[in-house]
């Protein structure tokens, strides 16, 4: 946790990540101001600000997460302030300021997959991949391995709760999970990278 | 029954474009379209608020000035209300409370403040607005002036239930070169951000984190340096926004609250000056919708160090001969001496220089001053600077007005009387509150040349370095009087703290000269003893003063004379609503 003193140089620190090697750096190309003015002639004029979240999408998406200057750069697009585009970042868990792995691996821990088995499977695929679990505790709980190539995030519900416990890669859900799927799963993914 | 033939309350009302509201079982009427909170609140109903203030957009957030609510049953199909003996439908109370500050009044509405609904919900958000709070009131500069402290000490419980881990926040943040910021003491009532935001116009402040985390910063890199930024301070109801210049510096209730003017344009920003011992401590604005609304700009609020500053004159000054050094003097042998100096000047080679700064009062007897000595070279000394398009106007001068009213000079005239300085027509020369080696820009090599210069003044300057006999004046903290800013309100100057050392008030010092100097005119004005006596004399002469008294003026001011001009944050404020 980042001292009281830097509570607000906090929100533009740089956090060192192994995953970083998988994505490319956030550039402001010409390419992406144009895709971003397409979202922004989305909204009425005057209502620009609206196009901050999903231009957050795009963004995190491209390059895994928000970096300290997408967000100077956002905050442009949208004829809004940083600080507008640092509230919003830091509000939602789901937006990233620490660079995940390549592939990663948001498994559910609400009640119903929790209770099916979710919670230890976060324990074993923390072990399996040499990810220490206290890395999951915090503003943003994710867990990154030390090659970069996998990251954890304990995650609110799926909503697929009959068939817990779920989980999801990237954005592929699976469902019904236990220890042996997660193994072969993680064995698949491993080939493709 | 008569009242069937006699008008219901509510036709009453209505043909006032007002509505009957009861409060705590009392019927009121309030204008359509009010706060529930400012309808309370102005018949001496307190409603507790945090987020609410009255020149920001509603934010309902707080939830602290939850109010029990209830309205006429809702009539069955066909159904006619129904009356009781005083003319009102019956209230049904709805069992939830809810937010006085974003619903308004209606006809026939009922409010409690006062029951079981509006105390448990209090007691239950302050309950939660100190899970996190560090409570550390003995080291909190906001300490008997803090919302939170109030109403805790009001409606809250006296014990914690909370005993998990606080959450720790950003403590002591330099979030600008005037304030800092703590995050705990923060209740995240917005008032800061929708200050800077809607009345600034500056998205300097936002909120970030969620939950518990939430917390008010500023983009690294940007700061809150904006010239209004210290009125974050005042209105954050809690002591998350402090004053770097006052923090530490004095408990607040060891101190006294002036209420009176700025005097660092011609704006007049209604304020309270706050002393204790001849100590001024801080100053604030105080709410004036004529004037400067509820703020006032950072440096004008901070220009109050030169009051106390050891640079302040304490006693007369005397030369006793050419060349000699200035020595000190007791008052009365000085004033006699200057009295008989200045009716042996030749009034043709005298002239004077008055300040815009000073009072109505003061300008008023420095022109009696001048027409019972035969002077007839008088002006003031026009300053003035960018407008800052908010509350800061051109002119520098609080007082341009009053000295246009009174004297009709406007600075114009200054130019003769600097020429004549220079090339020897004028050979004695008094100077009222101007440094004049610096505005009116006469070098001090020409005051040398000059036999005879008589400074009133309250602090050291290159003017009262060269003059023959310096007589202590007060600063704008240390007296009564009026002024005129630049729309034609005339406004009050109340005195916060006695003269420092053996300083007099200028109107005091002139009316000893007026005295001194004999012939008829100063029987009238020695009469006069206080400014509000000097004020009847200028109001019985002066048009544009007919009828205004020292009462009359009150501490609002009253507007006596059009101008033309106006201040644009009082306009910007009148065409938003
Ligand atoms: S800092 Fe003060 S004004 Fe700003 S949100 Fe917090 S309590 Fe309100
Ligand atoms: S609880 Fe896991 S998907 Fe809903
Ligand atoms: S004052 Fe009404 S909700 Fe804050």
């Amino acid at each position: 946790m980042t001292e009281s003193t830097d509570a607000i140089s906090a929100l533009t620190v740089e956090h060192p990540s192994p995953g970083k090697k998988y994505y490319p750096p956030f550039q402001p190309t010409a390419d992406l101001e144009k895709e971003a003015k397409e979202y922004v002639s989305m909204y009425p004029e005057g209502k620009e600000l609206s196009a901050v979240l999903p231009i957050i999408h795009m963004i995190q998406g491209k390059f895994g997460y928000i970096c300290p200057e997408s967000m100077s750069w956002i905050a442009q697009q949208c004829k809004c302030t940083e600080i507008h585009v640092a509230g919003i970042v830091s509000f939602y868990p789901g937006i990233r300021t620490r660079c995940p792995g390549k592939w990663h691996i948001r498994v559910c821990h609400t009640i119903a997959c929790a209770l099916s088995g979710g919670e230890e499977l976060i324990g074993y695929i923390c072990e399996k991949l040499g990810i220490d679990p206290k890395e999951l505790s915090g503003d943003e709980p994710m867990g990154i391995s030390p090659d970069g190539l996998w990251s954890i995030e304990p995650v609110e519900c799926l909503a697929n709760c009959g068939f817990g416990p779920n989980l999801m890669v990237n954005d592929t859900l699976y469902s019904q999970m236990d220890k042996e799927k997660v193994d072969k799963l993680l064995a698949e993914y491993a080939e493709k990278a | 029954m008569s009242s069937q033939q006699e008008q219901l309350p509510k036709d009453a009302a209505a043909a006032e474009g007002k509505v009957n509201v009861q409060i705590n079982g009392k019927w009121y009427r309030f204008p359509k379209g009010t706060r529930i909170a400012d309808a309370c609140n102005s018949v001496g109903i307190h409603v507790p608020c945090f987020c609410y203030h009255p020149k920001l957009s509603v934010a309902g957030s707080c939830r602290m000035c939850l109010v029990e609510q209830g309205m006429p049953p809702r009539l069955a199909p066909g159904a006619t209300p129904t009356y009781n003996d005083d003319g009102y439908q019956t209230i049904q109370w709805m069992p939830r409370a809810v937010v006085a500050c974003a619903n308004t009044v209606a006809e026939n509405m009922g409010i409690r403040t006062d029951g079981t609904v509006c105390r448990e919900a209090r007691r239950a958000v302050l309950e939660f607005l100190l899970t996190n709070h560090p409570l550390d009131c003995p080291i909190c500069d906001q300490a008997g002036e803090c919302k939170l402290q109030e109403y805790t000490a009001d409606y809250g419980q006296p014990s914690h239930r909370f005993t998990e881990a606080k959450i720790k926040k950003g403590k002591n943040i330099s979030i600008g070169p005037r304030v800092n910021l703590d995050q705990e003491r923060c209740v995240l009532c917005r008032r800061c951000v929708r200050f800077m935001k809607e009345i600034v116009g500056e998205e300097i402040l936002g909120v970030v984190g969620r939950g518990g985390h939430n917390a008010i910063a500023c983009f690294p890199g940007k700061t809150l340096d904006s010239n209004y930024s210290m009125n974050v301070v005042d209105i954050c109801p809690v002591g998350a926004m402090t004053s770097k210049d006052f923090r530490f510096k004095m408990r607040v209730w060891f101190l006294k609250s002036t209420p009176t003017i700025d005097t660092n344009c011609g704006t007049g920003t209604n304020i309270f000056i706050w002393s204790r011992e001849q100590q001024i401590y801080r100053i604030t604005p105080r709410q004036n919708d004529a004037v400067n609304s509820c703020w006032m700009p950072d440096n004008h609020r901070l220009n109050y160090k030169y009051i106390n500053s050891e640079k302040r004159i304490l006693t007369p000054l005397v030369k006793t001969d050419v060349g000699a050094p200035q020595r000190p003097g007791a008052w009365e042998p000085t004033l006699r001496a200057v009295s008989e100096q200045l009716r042996r000047c030749n009034p043709k080679q005298t002239a004077i220089i008055v300040s815009a700064r000073l009072t109505n009062e003061e300008l008023y007897l420095a022109g009696n001053l001048a027409q019972l000595l035969g002077i007839s070279q008088l002006d003031i000394v026009p300053r003035s600077g960018e407008p800052d398009g908010m509350l800061i106007c051109a002119d520098r001068n609080p007082n341009t007005t009053g000295a246009k009213l009174i004297l009709d000079k406007d600075g114009r005239t200054l130019d003769d009387i600097r020429l004549g300085i220079k090339n020897g027509k004028i050979r004695h020369l008094i100077v009222i509150g101007e440094d004049v080696t610096a505005e009116a820009a006469i070098p001090e090599s020409h005051l040398s040349k000059l036999d005879y210069l008589l400074v009133i003044d309250h602090s050291e300057t290159a003017t009262t370095r060269a003059a023959d006999v310096v007589l202590p004046g007060v600063t704008f903290a240390e007296k009564y009087g009026t002024m005129v800013n630049i729309t034609g309100r005339l406004q009050r100057l109340n005195k916060a703290i006695e003269p420092l050392g053996a300083s007099r008030a200028d109107w005091d010092i002139l009316r000893s000269l007026l005295q001194g100097s004999g012939g008829d005119m100063s029987l009238l004005t020695a009469r006069a003893q206080s400014p509000m006596e000097i004020l009847d004399e200028i109001a019985a002469q002066f048009p544009a003063f007919k009828g205004v008294s020292w009462a009359a003026v009150g501490n609002s001011g009253i507007p006596i004379t059009e101008t033309g001009e106006t201040i644009p944050l009082i306009e910007r404020e009148q065409t938003k609503q």
